[in-house]
């Protein structure tokens, strides 16, 4: 074989591939696909009936990137900051742009921490935590065999166990201290 | 269902959302689906995904209760609502550029706002419960039209569209070879996409056999397993002439497998944005001059991307956030003609009071599973 000018040859024409595959070449026309082209300015396509929306209640200080100008009219309620871990995800928020790797840095370890918080509160809660019934593998059982992509799993086992067992080994050791006192 | 921490979800009762701006919707959920970048927040892998949100942008339902300035919407619609929340009218949703909407998410000024996607991309509760707020009513939700399957409408909340979406930003002309990395619901949606643009060749790449066989009888497509070959770019490049394909399209994302230090260092330690493995191998797998679409979700970090490759090579890399619901109008079309059957990857049914178990059957790839839903109670 040589390199040469030529657009090397397809196995199946157009028209052979028209034949087999349904609906092949609907979309041919490059310009008239949804998405193209990529900014169709039209502010009254989406339906809204405003030109900035109502601003929601802000009902307690709602953490914001650095990067905008205000708090936006509009925004998630779902777990407001609480704890440790809201205090760090409040720090980073404040202190840190997008643009800074600490911010993404700090909210991944607040989002650890947030995860112990709520483990050790659930456990005095009137449902505590079971990583058994949470982790969802029951659903393994004597299925386990037909699991597709067990190499790339060999890690997950000891991601989600070794906190626990940490934890556990922690309150033992806590524990055998203050019975020998 | 809510998130307990990395690799932990389970069902919990919490309160019914309320009205909190005057133009949210209260919707009742009946189909809810699992999407492959819910596993990224899974795995703890989104920064500020917080112990009790509730995961799901893939939903259906019916409108139980309005805002009072919803003028598109009355209780009892049937709608489909697009993962993407937007307003409609800032600098970006005005260009068609929903998944860029500018007043909707004040985490983040690089994301738009995404249903049950963490606090970066928003703090919005998602649709895998029973009901869920759906900001700017009048915008963001269609009606679901009657002559359409409600498993397919759900699967156009997102992984159609985002699928679909893939293909075009490969900007494919006719005889194109396109190479799509990936065969989970958004590949398989891709490389079924991409005949639609006239594509003379489609390659679908994976390590699982499965997927793989589904690629080829659903999106009638090549079928590579990189598993089987020493150098999966050495193989692309001996099947395609040894130029490489016109168009490459990553549907794979942060959790990339097939390099252990990337997959390691990114899934695993969180040290990078996401494992760009698909996306390493898109670039030097493609043509010079070639186009790659990235369709594949990343964190916000840096990733250790061959970015020497890409600009040595004159590549054109187009990605986003797909804006669904400019895709609609289309793809009802495709799917009315029967060119497009999204239902036919759903593998799984699942109860959302067993939402731990169907989170732990898409992760860890069990009973074949490629797309499950999610069936609430009150569906």
């Amino acid at each position: 074989m040589a390199y040469t000018p030529d657009k090397p040859k397809l196995p199946e024409t157009s028209d052979e591939l028209r034949a087999r595959i349904p609906g092949w070449g609907a979309d041919l026309d490059p310009r008239d696909r949804p998405a193209v082209p990529r900014e169709q300015f039209d502010p009254t396509f989406s339906g809204a009936h405003w030109e900035f929306p109502e601003r929601q209640p802000e009902l307690w200080p709602r953490e914001r990137s650095i990067e905008h100008a205000f708090l936006t009219p509009v925004f998630g309620t779902s777990c407001p900051p609480k704890g440790l871990s809201g205090k760090i995800r409040r720090y980073s928020y404040a202190r840190y742009s997008e643009a800074r790797a600490a911010h993404w840095l700090l909210l991944l370890a607040s989002d650890r921490v947030d995860a112990v918080e709520s483990t050790l509160r659930s456990f005095v809660s009137r449902r505590p935590d079971n990583p058994v019934t949470e982790t969802g593998v029951l659903a393994d059982g004597p299925r386990g065999e037909r699991r597709a992509d067990k190499g790339h799993h060999l890690l997950d086992p000891v991601i989600v166990a070794a906190p626990w067992v940490l934890g556990a080994g922690l309150a033992y050791a806590l524990i055998r201290r203050l019975v020998r006192q | 269902m809510v998130y307990r921490g990395p690799y932990r979800v389970r069902p919990e009762e919490k309160d019914r959302p309320s009205i909190e701006h005057p133009n949210d919707a209260i919707v009742r959920v009946t189909r809810a689906a699992i999407c492959g970048s819910d596993l990224h927040l899974y795995h703890g892998l989104m920064p500020d995904t917080r112990v009790g949100m509730t995961f799901g942008h893939e939903f259906v339902g019916v409108v139980d209760e309005v805002g009072p300035s919803v003028r598109n919407l009355k209780a009892g619609d049937r709608v489909m609502v697009p993962f993407n929340i937007f307003c409609g009218t800032c600098y970006f949703c005005a260009r068609g550029l929903y998944s860029n909407c500018h007043n909707v998410n004040p985490n983040a000024t690089a994301v738009g706002g995404i249903y049950g996607y963490s606090h970066t991309c928003g703090g919005y509760d998602g649709g895998q419960a029973e009901y869920v707020r759906v900001p700017l009513a009048d915008v963001g939700p269609s009606l679901i039209p009657d002559w359409m399957d409600e498993d397919d409408a759900v699967l156009l909340t997102d992984a159609l569209a985002t699928g679909y979406f893939g293909a075009q930003l490969g900007d494919i002309s006719e005889g194109d070879v396109v190479v799509v990395f990936g065969a989970g619901p958004v590949g398989l949606y891709a490389a079924a996409s991409a005949w639609l643009m006239g594509a003379g060749r489609v390659i679908v790449i994976d390590h699982l056999d499965y997927r793989l066989e589904k690629a080829a009888t659903f999106a009638h497509a090549e079928t590579i397993n990189f598993t089987e070959y020493d150098d999966i770019v050495v193989h692309m490049k001996k099947i395609t002439d040894h130029l490489g394909a016109d168009v490459a399209i990553d549907a794979v994302g942060a959790e990339a497998d097939g390099n252990l230090l990337q997959h390691v260092t990114a899934a695993k330690l969180k040290l990078q944005g996401g494992s760009p493995v698909a996306l390493n191998w898109a670039i030097d797998s493609v043509r010079k001059g070639g186009t790659i679409s990235v369709m594949g979700a990343y964190g916000p970090m840096f990733s250790a991307i061959k970015f020497g490759d890409a600009m040595n090579k004159g590549l054109t890399l187009r990605m986003n956030q797909c804006p669904v619901k400019r895709q609609w109008p289309r793809l009802f079309e495709h799917i009315r003609n029967g060119y497009l059957k999204p239902s036919d990857i759903v593998t799984h049914r699942i109860p959302l009071e067993h939402i731990a178990e169907g989170y732990h059957i898409f992760s860890a790839k069990l009973d074949g599973c490629i797309k499950p839903l999610i069936i609430p109670n009150a569906a």
